[in-house]
């Protein structure tokens, strides 16, 4: 099978932080339950502003679980995650702007578009492995932007001047007798996708799809005479991944109301990297810690220090990585192992 | 005093009092108060257009030296400028902070087209003024559907026009040749000089060539339209392209009085390298003083400038044209909050903006005024020309209006 690689890749993550996705524990989906509830309280305490970033954050999420799901679970390092997202930005726009299709529709469309095109770069990408996959993904995030600019689609994507959109109006002018504007609407409906779309990559990741995928990212020759049909998984991951990613970036469309593509310059897809090793590789609630990270740090080292604020913002990461080499998210599970095997040793039953 | 004629005094006071509130009454919206006056702002500090950020240093540092000397009618200036990195999705947070979380009166200069594009609409929704952009496309002199938002640099179109009446004046048969870059930079500047010639601009331009961002070079457009038996050449090209155009129309022997936009009338990094023999007698436009030009040596602004640099933004090069340019922007915008004089509102903030009336900002070039009004949102309507004698701009005829 031509798909073997010859080459052996070291795993990402290291073992310990790669665990497969383990199925429903009550203590899991009841933390789960109360912080989407205190997540729902949200848009009534907090400024629109906040709210704003917040929007933000979740849909980070969701673009980093999708990065997860290629790279982190599956081994295929992508630098031009980025690219998807854009293509689910401008898929929603033009769809929203040229033929006013309402908002709602255009997040399940971005998602098929984008695993599409997830789905057919994944294909030639099978060839390559370890830094020749991340300079091609790489290629694409760098191209992007400048085949948004090109004369002949133009007439779609509006060229450099992008397109305006504008920002959905809530269906209802207030839910349970609390009052209703864009910025609160948007923010239910991101929670909403963001719900859906993490059942959908934590009901795909721990059964036997997610236990390929690592498979086939640790051990690429046993995986293969396993039987499983490695071509197939890994184009699958790549579409999949863009999936996630283009809903994220479609909801990042309506969420800013306009898409350029000086939007998404290479510097996002390398902050989709830096989001996804802080949080946490492999790991689906390190997807929010990354989220959180690239959303907020810059603004903190900006606010520090005006002269150098991306020497803070890389003396962060250098700390983080340094500090949790496995991630916000690994970091926190091996302490939570640490807690309870000291509480096992304390109690007499032990 | 009697009981009713007592009422009756009040009453007239209470009328009088109503007729004029303008004049007894303070007036602040958000980020105005009887102290401060809060002014919000994004730049890119970082990013691919990092090198503007100087402007924003400049900014600040005019402003500080104006709070230090008392401020504007008594208010200190808060100053407040945010890094968007050049990208409109973090343009568009940290607006969002500078009008909901900070809640300043209004913003100015920010830069960048796709960045102010992407604030457009929010800004005139939320009513806040969206001051002096530090963009040349002519879409935000759009008063009717976009009150609330004012461009800073003479126009692309603006400038266009007037290279087209400087040759009607003193060609009027020319046989002319443009060059343009294939956006709507480009096309921005094409208009003007077409609407400038008028009817006899479909007979007067011979030939049009254009070229795009990532075309290597333009020596095959160059050559084209030389073969077209053009005399006058108009040249819409950014830096990099304008030297190359500059040194291929020497080096094929083409000798056309030749036009370049504003945009690419650098000598450090346009005329210079393409070769300042090569430069000689290109026509452009100011309308902002060269701090590299020997002539304003001993001119007041000039040195006031020169110790302003010193003194507030010691870390930036003085000669950098971007400084001026950023000096020039402070100036107008301190004349507009003199003007508001204690109503600090942000219908007055529009209000003042847009009725400029032949404003000296004294960097700018003399004789080139500010004038706005309700439905007309351009700044700079007056531009200097100016011709490279080898080693420097020289200006040539009064400056120049569109009307």
């Amino acid at each position: 099978m031509e798909a073997v690689t010859s080459v052996e890749v070291a795993p990402l993550a290291p073992a310990q932080a790669s665990g497969g996705v383990r199925g429903w524990s009550r203590g899991w989906i009841a933390a789960a339950i109360v912080l989407v509830l205190v997540a729902c309280v949200l848009p009534f305490v907090a400024s629109n502003y906040r709210l704003f970033q917040f929007t933000m954050v979740l849909i980070y999420a969701i673009a980093l679980l999708g990065l997860n799901i290629v790279t982190g679970y599956n081994g295929q390092v992508s630098l031009g995650h980025g690219a998807f997202y854009a293509i689910g930005a401008y898929a929603t726009a033009i769809l929203m702007d040229k033929f006013g299709v309402p908002y709602w529709l255009c997040i399940p469309a971005a998602g098929a578009i984008c695993l599409l095109a997830g789905f057919l770069f994944g294909l030639p990408a099978l060839r390559l492995e370890g830094v020749y996959l991340a300079l091609a993904t790489f290629a694409l995030g760098v191209a992007l932007p400048q085949l948004l600019k090109y004369k002949h689609l133009e007439d779609w994507t509006g060229g450099v001047q992008g397109i305006i959109l504008t920002k959905p109006d809530p269906p209802i002018a207030s839910l349970f007798g609390l009052q209703l504007n864009p910025d609160r609407w948007l923010f239910l409906f991101t929670l909403a996708v963001t719900v859906l779309m993490f059942l959908v990559g934590w009901n795909l990741l721990r059964g036997r799809v997610g236990r390929a995928l690592i498979a086939i990212r640790d051990q690429p020759i046993a995986a293969a005479t396993m039987g499983i049909d490695t071509a197939m998984y890994k184009s699958l991951a790549f579409g999949v991944s863009a999936m996630f990613t283009g809903v994220a970036g479609a909801l990042g469309a309506i969420a800013i109301a306009f898409v350029a593509p000086d939007s998404f310059t290479i510097f996002l897809s390398i902050s989709l990297v830096v989001g996804m090793v802080v949080g946490g590789l492999a790991s689906i609630t390190g997807a929010f810690w990354g989220a959180i990270f690239i959303q907020f740090v810059p603004n903190l080292a900006d606010q520090i220090s005006k002269a150098a604020p991306w020497a803070l913002y890389g003396a962060a990461m250098i700390v983080f990585m340094y500090v949790m080499p496995t991630g916000i998210a690994g970091a926190l599970r091996l302490a939570w192992l640490r807690i309870k095997r000291r509480r096992g040793r304390g109690s007499p039953a032990a | 005093m009697s009981k009713h004629n007592r009422r009756t005094v009040l009453a007239a006071l209470g009328l009088a009092l109503a007729a004029t509130p303008a004049l007894a009454q303070k007036k602040y919206d958000p980020g105005a108060s009887d102290t401060e006056i809060k002014i919000g702002q994004t730049m890119p500090y970082s990013g691919p257009a990092s090198a503007y950020g100087t402007i924003g240093k400049v900014h600040a540092g005019y402003f500080k030296m104006l709070n230090e000397s008392g401020g504007i009618n008594g208010r200190k200036i808060n100053f407040i400028s945010l890094d968007d990195g050049y990208s409109p999705p973090k343009a568009v947070e940290m607006v969002r902070r500078l009008v909901e979380q900070d809640e300043v009166l209004f913003t100015v200069n920010t830069l960048g087209t796709p960045t102010n594009s992407a604030i457009h609409r929010y800004m005139n929704q939320k009513k806040v003024p969206h001051l002096f952009l530090a963009t040349g496309a002519s879409k935000w002199n759009d008063p009717k559907n976009f009150p609330w938002t004012m461009g800073f640099n003479p126009n692309y179109q603006s400038e266009g026009k007037l290279y087209a009446q400087h040759i009607l004046g003193s060609k009027p048969n020319a046989k002319i040749a443009v060059l343009y870059q294939n956006d709507d930079y480009g096309k921005d500047y094409l208009k003007g000089f077409m609407d400038g010639l008028g009817e006899k601009g479909k007979t007067m331009v011979v030939k049009t060539a254009t070229y795009e961002v990532t075309d290597p070079t333009v020596d095959s457009q160059i050559v084209t339209l030389q073969s077209s038996g053009a005399d006058t050449f108009f040249n819409i090209t950014t830096p990099k392209f304008a030297a190359q155009a500059i040194r291929k129309v020497a080096d094929i022997g083409w000798k056309p009085v030749h036009y370049l936009n504003q945009v690419s009338a650098s000598v450090g990094s346009v005329l210079k390298p393409a070769g300042l023999d090569k430069s000689v007698g290109l026509i452009s436009m100011l309308y902002i003083k060269d701090p590299s030009d020997p002539k304003w040596a001993s001119d007041k602004s000039m040195q006031d400038y020169l110790a302003f640099m010193k003194k507030y933004v010691p870390e930036a090069d003085p000669m950098d044209a971007t400084n001026t340019y950023g000096l020039a922007v402070a100036q107008l915008t301190a004349h507009v909050l003199r003007q508001c004089g204690d109503n600090l509102t942000r219908e007055n903030v529009m209000k003042q903006a847009a009725s400029i009336k032949d404003f000296q900002v004294p960097i700018a070039l003399p004789g080139v005024l500010v004038n706005t009004s309700a439905d007309d949102y351009a700044p700079f309507q007056t531009m200097q020309l100016i011709r490279f004698d080898g080693t420097t701009w020289q200006s040539f005829g009064e400056p120049m209006a569109v009307k």
